[in-house]
């Protein structure tokens, strides 16, 4: 079962009296495995695709389906149900929550999901121990350096055991180094649970560590 | 929710400005409310104390019982009343009084009675009195002989009573015969013969409708009395029912203002937070679980707000000089408490429709 099926997706906003075409018939097929790198200048409309297939926006037109789960005409209650238990997001700018540890920003997606207090522990520190964050689990945000919260956010989007991982720019506050270290660790860490993921970047260097890429400029996806 | 209690133990300081705010409003609420406490028990005691249903005052007092007077046969016409158990006849007199012939005065009610009042024995020997122990304040200890009024009539404290003062002087309880004669002395205009009382406490049938009797009373009396159940009559004690609506005016302006403190703090923290709530969202939190956090962190602050805020009207209590009737009753504590919280509730809510408009997509774009 593929991870994702978008098929004829629009996505329209209204500005004043004129329709802005965000997204236009947008197809696409993830694996169930697969990492799709997703490039496009500002404005492309990449992120729009991206919170489409995360839930977080509905479409105009056409079809969404997320682990076989039809979303695009679900209401906000049940994308908030589907967003928690279906996927997983790594923020640009990370997002962890300030005042929480590491291991506990983790276990925020568990709590909201009212999953096993003890098995939700249990994954937390197996996610942290693989995440080379076994003995910083206690440590808040800003004692941890940004690797190492980028490390946590993946953690966090992982927590849930999800269908498909949405990540948004993970390299755009990162110098060269920096961001391919960054990859490399989220392409691994997808990878060994052999779950699907996006990644979208305007960064055609970091391209090589998906196992496609798909173009995308002015709303339309290259063919 | 865990996320907003782990919040508050972590940055507790973010809350200080709220919880300072909340804390001085829940002292003003307590000592106002210890203040109105104060003036109606200190106003009200003989009346509250009272064991009877009813009483009954002649009708050109306008309820006012230093101005009644009731003699033996408007008594008897009450006495034989369908549903009348028992009557006791009641008179006071406001004095001053110096102790053991010093030259301090203070202030007392002295209240003639026949009995019935409650937590009070059956009236003292002649010359003798039960004091309240509110005029303890004052320099009485229990064997002090106070002059009272104009001449000096002595009267011996036998005993210690509570909570039967009149329009906040303290009560020395007597038999009639010393009541008149302190009344003979202080008023001389106004003095009356025995058997004759301002006002009378009247018991009814365990099965009589009060308001059913009291309403015999004036017909067979003819009109000549006023019989007002015990709560009438202190609703016509003069000055309770002003200070008590208007206390409760400043109580319930109070309580919204610290409901406009918890609702602008957290819709300003809410402002605040919008990019850490759009990023909740975005992970699968709901309005509602975001919402519950603000409210517990509303509660919470507002409890801790409360227990500070008790700790430093408890202290000020202390330190208020005897002459303030300030009384901090456990029932106003508690009234105080449920209604902050109450108002906790309704300020965190009013953050509901900003949290509700927190676009999850917000977190991604």
């Amino acid at each position: 079962m593929p991870a994702l099926e978008m098929t004829d997706v629009r996505k329209t906003y209204r500005s004043g009296d004129t329709e802005v075409m965000a997204l236009d018939r947008a197809s696409l097929t993830l694996g169930d495995d697969e990492i799709l790198a997703l490039v496009g200048p500002s404005g492309s409309g990449k992120t729009t695709l991206l919170s489409i297939a995360g839930g977080l926006l509905t479409p105009s037109d056409g079809s969404v389906v997320v682990g076989g789960e039809e979303i695009s005409s679900l209401d906000a209650k049940a994308l908030t149900r589907f967003r928690r238990d279906k996927v997983g997001f790594v923020f640009q700018s990370v997002n962890l929550v300030p005042f929480l540890t590491a291991r506990e920003n983790l276990l925020v997606v568990a709590e909201m999901g009212r999953r096993d207090a003890k098995e939700s522990r249990q994954r937390a520190d197996t996610l942290l121990d693989e995440l080379d964050l076994g003995d910083r689990g206690g440590n808040l945000p800003n004692q941890l350096s940004g690797g190492e919260r980028q490390r946590v956010a993946i953690g966090r989007a992982l927590m849930n055991e999800p269908a498909l991982v949405l990540i948004d720019e993970p390299t755009s506050a990162l110098d060269t180094k920096l961001g391919e270290q960054v990859m490399e660790l989220i392409t691994n860490e997808v990878k060994s649970r052999s779950t699907a993921a996006i990644i979208v970047t305007h960064d055609t260097r970091m391209t090589h560590y998906a196992d496609r890429s798909v173009e995308i400029s002015d709303g339309v996806l290259a063919a | 929710m865990r996320i907003a209690v782990r919040e508050l133990l972590r940055r507790p300081g973010r809350f200080a400005v709220a919880g300072s705010a909340l804390t001085l409003l829940v002292v003003l609420l307590l000592l106002l409310g210890g203040l109105l406490d104060g003036l109606y028990l200190g106003s009200t005691g003989l009346f509250r104390q009272q064991e009877s249903q009813l009483v009954a005052y002649s009708a050109d007092s306008r309820d006012a019982i230093l101005r009644s007077r009731l003699d033996e046969d408007l008594r008897s016409e009450i006495d034989g009343v369908d549903g009348v158990e028992a009557t006791y006849g009641v008179g006071v007199t406001l004095v001053g009084f110096r102790v053991d012939g010093g030259d301090e005065m203070g202030d007392a009610t002295v209240i003639g009675y026949e009995g019935a009042i409650s937590g009070v024995p059956e009236p003292p020997e002649p010359g003798e009195a039960y004091a309240d122990r509110r005029l303890e304040a004052e320099g009485v200890e229990v064997g002090d002989t106070l002059e009272l009024g104009p001449e000096r009539v002595p009267v011996t404290v036998v005993d210690w009573v509570d909570d039967v003062a009149y329009l906040l002087q303290g009560g020395l309880l007597v038999e009639p015969d010393t009541w008149r004669e302190v009344l003979a002395s202080a008023r001389p205009d106004a003095s009356l013969p025995d058997g004759t009382f301002q006002m009378i406490a009247v018991g009814t049938d365990a099965d009589a409708d009060p308001e059913q009797v009291a309403a015999a009373i004036d017909d067979a009396t003819g009109g000549a009395t006023s019989t007002l159940t015990i709560d009438d009559a202190i609703a016509a004690l003069p000055g309770v029912d002003e200070q008590t609506s208007t206390f409760n005016q400043i109580i319930t302006v109070t309580f919204v203002i610290a409901g406009l403190v918890v609702a602008l703090f957290f819709a300003f923290v809410t402002v605040e937070r919008t990019a850490q709530y759009g990023v909740l969202k975005a992970i699968g939190s709901s309005s509602g679980q975001i919402l519950a956090g603000l409210v517990t962190q509303a509660v919470v602050v507002t409890a801790g707000a409360f227990a500070l805020g008790g700790v430093i009207a408890l202290g000020l209590a202390r330190i208020v000089p005897p002459g303030i009737p300030l009384v901090l009753e456990p029932s106003r504590a508690l009234f105080v408490a449920i209604g902050m919280l109450v108002t906790a509730v309704l300020g965190g809510s009013l953050t509901l429709r900003r949290v509700i408009r927190i676009d999850p997509a917000s977190a991604i774009s």
